[in-house]
């Protein structure tokens, strides 16, 4: 088994398919939609493969640190950064080819007109602990 | 096996061993493995006196504990003669672990954990689960705790108002894990109000419970939230709105007012309503006035300004948000509802959009998206 991170975005992939912005949907069509995610990850709870999914509010600040005996610094939010991540499914699949085919399904959920909204998904794979045996 | 009558017993049996001289930390844990071993042994052996087995055994885990560690010898002599059980004044023990477990010196998140562990009897496996945390988290918050309250003496009185407090976080945490913390809060505000005379215990036990009845009826299909004013009242449950109308009316009888007092007057005000539309408004006000008189709270503010729409119209609603900072939680929201119902749905789509952008919660920002689209719907229909 291999975990990957789904990531989706707020800002920073490319456009999606069926772009509209949540609001401008019907109140239906985000009830289906919610409904999909939730019925989604049940069906991979269901299968073994499901680890942790969160959404992230999309205000954030970037801090670092400023020295010895001083406050860190924060700056932001920045409404022109380019990457906004918007939360993450954490899966844990027997393949590189089952994650890219759960990720094709989670970017399917229904959207405006009840369409699919094809949106992009970021997958990247997680850092294994190294094996026992290496020879 | 009953478990949570199993666990009532808990905060009772940890007060002897600390009697008997144990330390509170090596108290807790000892009653923490006989209760594990009761889970065990009771289902196929049931004892006749639940608590005195329990005293026995965790009072025999603490001495092999005790006698395990050879640094502590001196400690051994002092415990090892083991004293008659006397008198228990079993209300007494349990009042001032409700009150070390709430002490000032530990931080909420410290003293929500340690008070259901040590007054709630939940494992910590099972707190862990409830706040979605690793278990190994959770172990060490609570041992952080124990370690912080060590030298807290036993026999001070402590402070109600703190208790009260935590017993609230615990209350709003709602559900999440197999345990369910605000059944589990009400339970434990129930024993604190029968084992202390405070009209705030018994508002605390009131609020609880009155929203507790409305449970059922708050969320629909998926997690989706239903504002009170769209919810099925026949799915609250009257059992529980009679058992806090009845808690709150004798509190309030005792004259002191205050902040859970108030807000339970409130919660009542909407349980008495059969319809939403026979919400007694001008009275929820003036409850509201209490509050913010008692607290100064810009929540206690915010939530008055929706009551004064509902009482006054949207104008006057709009007039009372007018003074309060927009940076408030949910100020957005509820500017959202006023300007709506005063006829400008293109100002309330947008802060309906604005508010689900800040939205602290996914149900909550799924909620208000809605609203945004709804209004958007119609703007275009």
């Amino acid at each position: 088994m291999a975990k990957y991170l789904l990531l989706k975005h707020y800002r920073g992939a490319p456009a999606p398919v069926n772009d509209v912005p949540m609001d401008r949907w019907t109140p239906e069509e985000i009830s289906a939609h919610v409904r999909y995610m939730h019925d989604f990850a049940d069906r991979l709870e269901a299968t073994g493969e499901f680890v942790d999914g969160q959404a992230l509010s999309p205000e954030g600040t970037f801090v670092r640190y400023d020295g010895e005996g001083r406050p860190p610094v924060t700056d932001g939010p920045f409404a022109e950064t380019k990457d906004l991540i918007a939360g993450w499914m954490v899966i844990d699949v027997e393949t590189y080819e089952r994650a890219l085919e759960l990720a094709g399904e989670l970017s399917a959920a229904p959207g405006a007109g009840g369409k699919p909204i094809h949106e992009w998904l970021e997958v990247r794979p997680f850092l294994a602990a190294p094996p026992t045996i290496t020879e | 096996m009953d478990e949570v009558l199993l666990r009532t017993l808990t905060p009772a049996v940890t007060g002897v061993l600390v009697r008997r001289g144990a330390d509170f930390a090596a108290a807790e844990d000892a009653v923490q493995d006989a209760l594990v071993e009761a889970v065990r042994v009771w289902p196929d052996d049931p004892p006749c006196d639940p608590k005195g087995w329990l005293v026995t055994v965790a009072w025999r885990r603490f001495l092999d504990a005790a006698r395990s560690d050879a640094s502590r010898r001196h400690r051994e002599a002092r415990v090892e003669h083991e004293p008659a059980p006397g008198p228990v004044q079993e209300g007494d023990d349990t009042l001032r672990l409700y009150f070390l477990c709430a002490h000032p010196s530990l931080t909420p998140a410290s003293a929500v954990a340690l008070t259901l562990r040590a007054v709630g009897g939940l494992t910590t496996r099972q707190i862990a689960q409830a706040y979605l945390v690793p278990e190994a988290t959770m172990a060490q918050r609570i041992s952080r705790a124990k370690r912080t309250v060590a030298g807290v003496r036993f026999d001070r009185p402590g402070d109600v108002a703190t208790v009260l407090r935590v017993l609230y976080l615990v209350f709003n945490e709602g559900y999440s894990g197999d345990v369910d913390l605000a059944a589990e809060a009400i339970r434990l505000t129930r024993r604190l109000a029968a084992a202390i005379d405070h009209p705030e215990a018994a508002g605390l036990l009131a609020l609880m419970l009155l929203h507790h009845a409305r449970r059922p009826a708050r969320t629909g299909p998926g997690g989706r939230l239903v504002p009170l004013a769209e919810q099925d009242r026949g799915r609250w449950d009257t059992r529980l709105i009679a058992e806090g109308v009845g808690v709150l009316q004798t509190a309030l009888a005792r004259d002191r007012l205050g902040e859970f007092q108030a807000q339970a007057a409130i919660a009542a005000l909407h349980a008495d309503a059969r319809t939403a539309a026979e919400t007694d408004w001008v009275q929820i006000v003036e409850w509201y006035d209490e509050l913010v008189r008692l607290t100064g709270s810009p929540v206690a503010r915010l939530n008055r300004a929706v009551a004064v729409g509902e009482a006054d119209g949207p104008r006057a609603g709009l007039a009372a948000l007018a003074g309060l900072d927009p940076a408030l939680p949910r100020h957005a929201a509820v500017a959202a509802y006023l300007h709506e119902r005063d006829g400008d749905p293109v100002t309330a789509a947008r802060l309906y959009a604005e508010a689900a952008r800040a939205a602290p919660s996914l149900p909550e920002c799924e909620h208000l998206t809605r609203q945004a689209a709804r209004l958007n719907a119609r703007l275009r229909g």
